[in-house]
């Protein structure tokens, strides 16, 4: 049991906080309830997917810059490709978007290998490449989606078995998202190739020595970002009906919800559960503060500011690290 | 104890070279292996035995020579490949992933669970838990775990590289146990390793390098240890001029105030009660095989580090360096051994020897040009650079690299020059210049600590010498007894004449 | 190990030759791109052209300098075209509330304030610059948006000789030179003449040496993005005075062509390389290339791929020819 609680210590810590947030909003606003969560949900979902790309990149030791554009990308994609299509060809449409995530991520990891520029430029020039090429695919916002793709993220979860009082407070948005993340991450977590990424991130040399081709599993990481921006991008277009070419705010956010959620700057330690409770944590602290009647742009401060100091402190901690 | 000469060689390296750019790190290097046998792989600083290391593991190729494990000739260069091939190393950092669980690192490597804790039990670690994360673990076990983990993988050679360095006895006896025993049964190892207890217990035979090549293959007996040594030296063959710098050199003995008094420096296992005086006017050499705290011991006075026990006086005065800056202002100056680290390589000479001038926020403003000219060209005068590359220090050969670096604290002003292997991988002609500008220094006041890898130097430069082994300041021996073979005595830790301190 | 490279490949050499004197290729690359725009659009290359580009190219590349200086010492500021925006925004709303003087100096401030954060969590917290400046970039939006609810209702006025100073000329030379070229020329010789500038190239080349040789970098880093929020104040100013409509987005478009303009230049974005000189040229030359793309009809989309590959790929070949790893 303490094994537990020193090993998910940091996690339970951020469960509580966003209870005690989720108590307080309620304080605040006695009426808040289930679609009040729904909404919370959905307004989460894009920035999870962005956490979830980049903690991947960090665990394996890198950063990626490009997330916020590669969603843009995907995002209009999946427009374009679903204006005025059927149902079935939406189908088509969303695995082609998910394999353009992957093969975008790729090409990151591919470049940074390939070239020997460090992540963080080649992650920067791609930032604003990838927002080119979002703003080639769609100039101005448009497109659309298929209707049962946009119903998937909507309301509360509905299953037949379960009568409708337990089931009234599940978003179906935060389901979308708990599955899309755990089918794609639970079984690479245990694989070779997910050790692998944990231990190139951990120690190169270690990792190495150990027989593990260095390269390909960046590229595979970075592939692995790829995709979850795909997912990200898509559920914008799902939330909105329409595709945006023009990023979102998701790049700071998603680092500083990494570094909330206990992943380290540096690489090798840490999951995606973590980021993600922090991602609500960082709505939730936004919805708090509109439901008290905060201006929406002083909200935008303090949210900058509490992800600047979260990424100061995550600095701090590192460096105190490694000077022992 | 190669008593069966038909068996074929299960590892036989032969005439194995490796340059570096105009260094020759090993120009001729053998070693064969047959079932069974335990080999120590013995050399002083710098006479090629990690490169060697490397070239047998896969992670470097050789330029010339071959190197075959069990008849087959080996390819490519990656540790994955020499795993696969039979020859497993164990290194002296643990290779396992930091932030990965026991578990997980097996799972990794396709390691045998069982077999691992078979082995793991086997050397003495009892209470392993395999969920445990790996930087959980004390570097003891951790070692131990390299161990097993590399014997779970039934290796016909098996490579120990210094892996005893820093364990406890006790662990270090179930090792040697466990591996004879498996040496027993026909397993090979190659045992690389500074300390003659350790081999004597453990190997058949030691093969010696020097200057990167093979000079010796001997059978471990009596009296071995001062073969070893002799064979590691070589012929002493000193040139003419050498020794006449060495006559023309009369140490010194220094008394009253020490410029530098270190008390009792703790550092984690890597330095354990380091004291000594160091004078105005003396040069103190520091003599240690690799990794014996030395390098610990010179990050801790040039400020880099903070010790964790112990003190520092200067000229009376107890400091406290936190930072680099500290460490200067209190006057000591610190040339790294590894150029790389204190150069601007893309900068011009003028900037790297002017760098410490700007260092202070009161001179971030207007740059004195003239002034600044003067000085660094006194510098370079003084020093001899050739500044015919002066553009880009990158361009600049080691020798005048090298001079660089010490010219810049010339042009401050030395008090206390803290000199690592400042002679490593350059030419004769800049050594030979620079140990007459050492004596230079001290016969005008400036203290030098001048730690080398060269025994020869001692008596070239120093007037006195500390030995270090394991973290310890085994002797300190005056300059006119410090031939090469009593320094390298006392770097393995073996006693003197006249038992000293005993080694740990 | 670290013997000197006897035998220079031809493209070594040539890769060394640009590097030491990267304005000279620059220079030539600058009039192909001019006879490019004359040859596709003949007569386009007049007097009143020549100063159009030069008064567009001023900003630019005075926001490069935030580019050069940083990167000198391995880092990024990408709170420059913000901070250019917010003293643009509070010079343009205070002005009519205090006069110019008083606006003048608060816009600054502000500016500096953002500054002293940045170099805060860069020097001491030893965030990576680029994450540090891009958080306070985004809060200074917010705050900026913020202010902008509580000054909606005073009007703004830019002050006269900011107006001057951005949209006037002199012989057919606009104005903004008079502030240009002395600001120039003490970037110039603060990166040659000075400690501090000694100071950026020795930290962007070997921090580890810098710190050996008794350089606390953390005052440098602090002074540094101090230094660079400066200018991207000044900046705003004069490019509000050239636009004459501050908006809550004004210089931020400046922003990635600031980093490339210095990237083209020749400054290392690892740091310990490179010069103003070229990143004047380097602003030129994208603000030539910016009126042929607009010729050429390229999309916005295009535009930005197109900076970010020129990015990718200069870096990338400067890690070839020094063989960085």
């Amino acid at each position: 049991m303490t094994g537990f609680l020193k090993k998910h210590g940091w996690t339970l810590g951020l469960l509580a906080i966003l209870l005690t947030l989720l108590i307080a909003i309620r304080v605040v606003q006695p009426n808040f309830g289930a679609s009040g969560l729904e909404s919370l949900a959905r307004a989460a979902l894009p920035f999870a997917f962005a956490t979830a790309a980049m903690a991947v990149v960090v665990i394996a030791g890198g950063i990626d810059l490009s997330v916020a554009s590669m969603m843009a990308v995907t995002g209009v994609t999946a427009a374009v490709l679903m204006d005025n299509a059927t149902e079935g060809q939406a189908v088509f449409a969303v695995i082609a978007v998910l394999l353009v995530g992957i093969a975008m991520g790729a090409i990151n990891g591919a470049l940074i290998v390939l070239t020997k520029v460090p992540d963080i430029v080649v992650t920067l020039a791609m930032l604003f490449v990838w927002e080119g090429v979002a703003l080639l695919i769609l100039s101005t916002p448009g497109g659309g989606a298929a209707d049962w793709l946009r119903s998937i993220i909507a309301g509360p979860v509905s299953l037949p078995f379960l009568p409708e009082a337990w089931t009234f407070w599940l978003p179906n948005a935060f389901i979308f998202m708990a599955v899309a993340i755990a089918v794609i991450w639970l079984p690479l977590r245990r694989s070779k190739l997910g050790l692998s990424i944990y231990a190139i991130g951990s120690d190169d040399t270690a990792a190495f020595r150990s027989g593990i081709a260095i390269g390909r599993t960046r590229v595979a990481a970075y592939a692995v970002a790829g995709l979850f921006c795909a997912l990200g991008g898509l559920s914008l277009t799902m939330g909105t009906g329409i595709g945006e070419p023009v990023p979102g705010p998701y790049l700071m956010a998603s680092v500083a919800a990494v570094v909330l959620g206990g992943v380290v700057l540096g690489g090798g330690r840490g999951g995606l559960l973590g980021p993600i409770i922090a991602v609500f944590i960082l709505r939730a602290i936004r919805l708090l503060l509109t439901l008290m009647a905060v201006d929406p742009n002083v909200t935008t401060i303090v949210e900058g500011t509490i992800m600047v100091v979260v990424v100061m402190l995550g600095a701090i901690l590192m460096m105190r690290e490694r000077r022992s | 104890m190669t008593d069966s000469g038909a068996e074929p060689l299960l590892l036989d390296a032969q005439s194995v070279s490796k340059r570096f750019g105009a260094v020759a790190a090993l120009s001729n290097a053998s070693l064969h292996l047959r079932r069974g046998e335990v080999v120590a792989l013995m050399g002083a600083n710098g006479a090629g035995k990690s490169t060697f290391v490397k070239i047998l593991t896969g992670a470097l190729r050789p330029d010339t020579g071959h190197v075959q494990i069990k008849g087959v000739d080996r390819r490519v260069g990656s540790p994955a490949e020499a795993r696969r091939s039979g020859l497993v190393p164990v290194y002296q950092e643990p290779s396992l992933i930091p932030d990965l669980t026991v578990a997980d690192n097996l799972r990794l490597g396709d390691t045998d669970e069982a077999a691992f804790r078979h082995w793991v039990a086997e050397l003495g670690v009892s209470d392993l838990n395999l969920g445990e994360m790996i930087h959980r673990l004390p570097l003891a076990t951790l070692r131990i775990l390299d161990l097993a983990r590399a014997l779970a993988s039934k290796p016909d050679v098996l490579l120990l590289d210094e892996m005893t360095a820093a364990l406890p006895t006790d662990l270090v006896e179930k090792v040697l146990k466990t591996v004879r025993a498996q040496a027993d049964e026909g397993l090979a190892v190659i045992f690389v390793s500074h300390r003659f207890p350790e081999i004597a217990a453990l190997c058949d035979r030691a093969s010696v390098l020097r200057d990167g090549e093979t000079v010796g293959d001997l059978p471990i007996e009596d009296g071995v240890e001062d073969r070893a040594v002799e064979l590691m030296l070589g012929a002493a063959l000193t040139p003419g001029q050498l020794a006449e710098d060495r006559d023309a050199h009369v140490p010194q003995t220094a008394t009253g105030t020490p410029r530098l008094k270190v008390s009792g420096i703790g550092l984690g296992g890597k330095l354990t009660d380091v004291s000594f005086d160091l004078h105005p006017g003396e040069v103190l050499g520091v003599v240690a095989l690799e990794g014996q705290g030395q390098d610990e011991l010179f990050d801790i006075l040039a400020g880099f580090r903070r010790a964790e026990t112990g003190t520092l006086e200067v000229d009376g005065t107890t400091r406290e360096f936190t930072h680099p800056a500290d460490a200067i202002a209190a006057g000591l100056t610190f040339v790294p051994g590894n150029r790389a680290e204190a150069l601007l390589m893309d900068r011009s000479v003028r900037e790297n020897i002017a760098l410490p001038f700007s260092a202070r926020l009161r001179a971030w403003a207007g740059l004195p040009m003239k002034r600044e000219a003067a000085r660094v060209a006194e510098a370079i005068e003084r020093l001899q650079i050739d500044t015919r590359a002066q553009g880009e220090v990158r361009r600049l050969s080691g020798g005048n690299q090298q001079k660089v670096t010490i010219g810049r604290w010339i042009a401050t002003g030395v008090e206390t020059l803290l000199l690592f292997d400042p002679t490593r991988g350059i030419d004769v002609r800049t050594k030979r210049q620079i140990y007459p500008l050492v004596r230079e220094l001290a016969a005008q006041g400036a203290a030098v600590l001048f730690y080398t890898s060269e025994l020869e130097e001692v008596q070239l430069a120093c007037d006195r010498a500390v030995v270090m082994f394991g973290g310890r300041v085994v002797d300190i021996i005056d300059a006119a007894e410090a031939d090469e073979p009593t320094l390298m005595r006392a770097a393995y830790g073996l006693p003197r004449n006249a038992p000293a301190e005993a080694a740990s | 190990m670290t013997v000197a490279a006897d035998q220079p490949t031809a493209l070594i050499r040539l890769g060394r030759f640009l590097r030491d004197n990267p304005v000279i290729p620059l220079i030539l690359l600058l009039f192909v791109l001019i006879g490019v725009l004359e040859y596709m659009r003949p007569g386009i290359v007049n007097e009143r052209w020549i100063g159009n580009t030069i008064k567009f190219a001023i900003p630019l590349a005075m926001l490069a300098a935030c580019q050069t200086i940083t990167m000198l010492t391995g880092g990024i500021d990408l709170s420059v075209g913000v901070v250019a925006t917010v003293s643009a925004f509070v010079v343009s709303s205070l002005t009519p509330l205090l006069g110019a003087p008083s606006a003048v100096t608060i816009s600054l401030a502000a500016a500096v304030l953002v500054g002293l954060v940045n170099g805060f969590g860069v020097g001491i917290c030893r965030v990576h610059p680029l994450i540090m400046t891009l958080g306070t970039g985004l809060i200074a939006t917010g705050c900026l948006q913020v202010y902008q609810r509580f000054v909606i209702a005073t009007g703004s006025e830019i002050p006269s000789f900011l107006e001057w100073l951005g949209t006037g000329r002199t012989f057919s030379l606009p104005n903004a030179l008079f502030l240009f070229l002395p600001f120039a020329a003490l970037i110039l010789w603060g990166l040659a003449r000075t400690g501090f500038g000694r100071l950026l190239y020795a930290i962007g080349a070997n921090e580890n040496a810098a710190k050996l040789s008794g350089v606390r970098s953390w005052q440098v880093f602090l002074a540094l993005y101090t230094l660079s929020a400066l200018i991207a104040g000044i900046t705003g100013l004069l490019y509000v005075g050239m636009i004459r409509a501050p908006s809550l987005s004004l210089a931020n478009p400046l922003l990635l062509p600031s980093v490339a303009a210095a990237v083209i230049g020749g400054t290392s974005i690892f740091g310990g390389r490179g010069g103003y000189s070229g990143t004047i040229v380097g602003a030129l030359i994208l603000t030539v290339l910016g009126t042929l793309l607009t010729l050429l009809q390229m999309p916005e989309g295009a535009r930005r791929l197109l900076f970010g590959l020129i990015i990718l790929a200069v870096t990338a070949l400067y890690v070839r020819f020094t063989d960085q790893s």
